[in-house]
C-alpha cells in the first residue's frame, strides 16, 4: 500500500459561532499520487471538509494527518505555513486577485512557502502558463481582464507552482460545458502527474469520475449534523 | 510584491480610495496651512519692528501701544505732549528718537507724521532699512512718501497729488492743502506698505485752521503764510526710541513709566509682542484644535471606508488565506493599505498646500500685509505628516482586527 498523502480519523468539527452545523468523518484516506473525486451535493459538508483538510480550521476531535503531520499539533502560524507548503488549491470560481498580474497571482503562494519557492525556478510561471495553453503575452496582464477559460488555467498554474504534494480542487469545472470540462481535466491531470501530486477534487458531477483513481460519495464517509439554532 | 499587491488593491477601488485620499489631503493641507499662517503671522509681526528698544506713548496697555504705534491697529487713548517728548529725547541714555503722529487718513490708509529720523532708524526683518526705490524723501512741507501697497492699490506714481482726510474714515478733507507723492517705499511686508508718511510739521500745517477736531468756520490761512509759521507740534502719538547701551533700557523705561509730568508708558517691543501672543494664544490653540479635528475626521472617514469595504473584500481575504497568508498578514495588509492611503493623502496635501501658498501669497500679502514664505517643509511639518500616517495605521487597526476575525471564521471558503 502506498504512503498516505492525507488521512482523516474520527474527525468531528462544529463551526464556532455556527453551532447548528457540524461534520463528522470517521475515516478517510488519500494515497500519494492518487486522484480521488468526492461527490456531494450542496450542503453536504464539502467546504467544511476542505477547510479541515487545508488546516484552515482544526478538528474538535480526531486527527487530520497531512503528509504524516497531525494538523492539530501545529500552532496556527505553523499550520498556515504548512498549508502554503503542502497544498495547492483550485477554487470553483478560480478566485484570482483581479487587480494583480497573472504572474503575481501564480507566484503569490510562494510568498508564504519557502520550500515551494526553493523548488520553483525563475520562469516556472511562464512555463506553467505555456503548458496550460496560455500565451506568454498574458503573463503581465491583470487577472481581472482575462476570459473565464484563461482565469481557470491561471488558477491551476497557481495551485501547481512549486509542486505541492496535494492539490485540492473545489468544483473547478462547474462553469464549463462537457467538452471544455474534458479538455480542462486532461490538462489538469497531465500537470498533476508531472508534479507527482495527489488530487482531491469535490464535485456534484458524477460524469467526471472516469478520470479518477477513486470516486467517493461524501455521504459514505461523512455525516452532517444540523441542530436547531 | 506584497506592497505592489496592496497598491494594486487600492487602485482597484480607485474611486472610494481616491475620495478618502482627497479628504486626508485636504485636511492635511488645512492643518499645515493653519500652521503656515500662524508661524507666518508671528514671523511677520516679529519682523515688523527691529532695532527699536522702547516704544513710548500715553499710558494705556503695552499691547495697545504696540498695535497702534507699529501695526496701525486701533487708536491711542491720548497723546504725548511735545514737552514730554523733548524731555525723553534729551535723556542721556537716548541714542535716537522718532516721533509718530497718527490720526488722519487717506482713503483706507493711515497717514503718519514723522521726521527724517524715521527713515534712518526704522528697521524691519532683522535690521533692514526702508528704501525709497522711486522718488525721494520728505524734502518739502507738502511731500508725502507712500508705502508700496498704497501706490499699488491707488495706482499712484511720484508727483501725483494726495489729499489727506481728517481722522479715520472721515468725510472731511484737508483739500485746501494737498500733498504730492514724493517717493514710494519698496515693499517691506510691514504696515509701512500701507502707510502714507508725511512730515510732523505737515500734520501741524493741515490743522492750522482746526480747533478741537473741527475746522474753524470761515478761516482759511493761505499756504504761503502757513509755510512761514512755526509748525512745531504740540503733541505726538508715540515715539520709537533707541538707547545707547542695552544696559540702559530698563532704567530709561522705569524713568518714563514714572515720569511725573504726565502718565506715559514705555514698552519693550519684544515683551509687548509676547503679551500679544499670550492673548491670541487661546484663539491660536482653538484654530489648531479645529484643524486637527478635521484631520481626525478624515482618518475616521478612512476607517469607515475600510470597514464598509470589508464585506465585499471577504473573498479577497479568503484568497490570501488559502494561499497561506496568516490572519496577521491580513491584518498587516489592511494596516499597510491605510498607511499607503495616508501617505498619498499627506503627499497630495503637501502639494495642495504649496499650490495654495503660491496662489494666496500675493493676495494675503496685499490684503493683510502677511508674508507667507514658501519654504521646504520644516521638521515639525514632516513630523506632522509622519504622525498622520502613524495615526492612520493605528485607526485602521479597528477594521483590520475585524478583517482578522472574519478571515478566521470565513477560512478560505467564503461564499459571496
Amino acid at each position: 500500500m502506498a504512503d498516505p498523502a492525507l488521512t482523516l480519523q474520527d474527525v468531528r468539527f462544529r463551526w464556532p459561532g455556527r453551532a447548528s452545523f457540524g461534520v463528522s468523518v470517521p475515516e478517510f484516506r488519500l494515497d500519494r499520487g492518487e486522484s480521488v473525486l468526492l461527490l456531494g451535493e450542496s450542503g453536504s459538508g464539502k467546504s467544511t471538509l476542505l477547510s479541515l483538510v487545508c488546516g484552515i480550521v482544526t478538528a474538535d476531535a480526531g486527527r487530520v494527518d497531512l503528509a504524516g503531520t497531525d494538523l492539530a499539533s501545529l500552532r496556527a502560524g505553523a499550520r498556515d505555513r504548512f498549508r502554503a507548503e503542502r497544498v495547492g488549491i483550485i477554487f470553483q470560481q478560480f478566485n484570482l486577485l483581479p487587480y494583480a498580474s497573472v504572474s503575481d497571482n501564480i507566484l503569490l503562494p510562494l510568498k508564504f512557502a519557502p520550500e515551494r519557492r526553493k523548488r520553483s525556478e525563475a520562469g516556472d510561471a511562464a512555463k506553467l502558463c505555456a503548458a496550460l495553453g496560455l500565451s506568454s503575452d498574458i503573463v503581465e496582464a491583470k487577472a481581472g481582464r482575462l476570459s473565464v477559460g484563461q482565469q481557470q488555467r491561471v488558477a491551476v498554474a497557481r495551485a501547481l507552482i512549486g509542486q505541492p504534494p496535494l492539490i485540492v480542487a473545489d468544483e473547478p469545472t462547474s462553469a464549463l460545458d462537457a467538452a471544455t470540462q474534458d479538455a480542462f481535466l486532461g490538462i489538469l491531470f497531465d500537470q498533476i502527474a508531472a508534479a507527482g501530486s495527489s488530487l482531491l477534487m469535490v464535485s456534484h458531477d458524477e460524469r467526471l469520475g472516469a478520470r479518477f483513481d477513486r470516486v467517493v460519495r461524501l455521504a459514505d464517509i461523512a455525516s452532517v449534523e444540523r441542530l436547531a439554532a | 510584491m506584497i506592497l505592489r499587491l496592496a497598491f494594486g488593491s487600492l487602485m482597484a477601488r480607485a474611486l472610494t480610495v481616491g475620495m478618502t485620499v482627497l479628504a486626508i489631503a485636504l485636511s492635511v493641507a488645512l492643518f499645515l496651512g493653519v500652521e503656515k499662517v500662524r508661524t507666518g503671522a508671528k514671523a511677520s509681526f516679529a519682523d515688523t519692528i527691529s532695532g527699536t528698544d522702547l516704544i513710548v506713548g500715553a499710558r494705556s496697555g503695552p499691547v495697545q501701544l504696540l498695535l497702534y504705534s507699529v501695526f496701525r491697529i486701533g487708536n491711542a487713548t491720548n497723546n504725548v505732549t511735545w514737552e514730554s517728548y523733548q524731555d525723553i529725547a534729551n535723556r542721556p541714555e537716548v541714542d535716537w528718537i522718532v516721533p509718530i503722529s497718527l490720526g488722519d487718513s487717506h482713503r483706507q490708509f493711515r497717514v503718519m507724521g514723522t521726521t527724517q529720523a524715521f527713515f534712518e532708524h526704522y528697521k524691519y526683518r532683522g535690521g533692514r532699512s526702508l528704501e525709497i526705490g522711486n522718488g525721494h524723501g520728505l524734502d518739502d512741507l507738502y511731500d508725502a512718501v507712500i508705502g508700496a501697497e498704497v501706490a499699488a492699490t491707488l495706482d499712484y506714481a511720484v508727483g501725483d497729488p494726495i489729499v489727506v482726510s481728517h481722522g479715520l474714515a472721515s468725510f472731511t478733507h484737508h483739500d485746501d492743502q494737498p500733498f504730492r507723492v514724493a517717493g514710494i517705499i519698496d515693499r517691506t511686508g510691514t504696515p509701512v506698505d500701507r502707510t502714507v508718511i508725511v512730515s510732523l510739521e505737515a500734520i501741524e500745517a493741515i490743522h492750522v485752521d482746526w480747533q478741537s477736531g473741527a475746522q474753524i468756520p470761515g478761516q482759511s490761512t493761505p499756504v504761503e503764510q502757513i509755510r512761514q509759521m512755526d509748525l512745531s507740534p504740540s503733541a505726538v502719538t508715540a515715539a520709537l526710541v533707541g538707547v545707547k547701551s542695552r544696559l540702559q533700557i530698563f532704567g530709561l523705561q522705569r524713568w518714563i513709566n514714572t515720569y511725573p509730568e504726565e502718565p506715559l508708558l514705555a514698552v519693550l517691543p519684544g515683551v509687548a509682542l509676547q503679551e500679544l501672543w499670550q492673548i491670541v494664544g487661546v484663539a491660536e490653540t482653538a484654530l489648531i484644535g479645529v484643524s486637527a479635528m478635521v484631520v481626525v475626521t478624515a482618518l475616521l472617514g478612512m476607517m469607515a471606508m475600510i470597514f464598509s469595504s470589508l464585506n465585499e473584500r471577504r473573498r479577497e481575504m479568503a484568497i490570501w488565506r488559502a494561499m497561506g497568508a496568516r490572519p496577521s498578514t491580513i491584518l498587516g495588509l489592511l494596516v499597510l493599505e491605510a498607511a499607503l492611503m495616508a501617505a498619498l493623502g499627506a503627499l497630495l496635501g503637501l502639494a495642495l498646500l504649496y499650490a495654495g501658498l503660491a496662489l494666496a501669497q500675493p493676495v494675503v500679502d496685499s490684503a493683510f500685509g502677511l508674508w507667507l514664505p514658501i519654504a521646504p517643509p520644516t521638521g515639525r511639518e514632516l513630523a506632522t505628516l509622519a504622525g498622520v500616517i502613524v495615526a492612520a495605521a493605528l485607526v485602521s487597526l479597528f477594521p483590520a482586527l475585524r478583517a482578522y476575525r472574519l478571515s478566521l471564521s470565513d477560512g478560505m471558503m467564503v461564499r459571496i
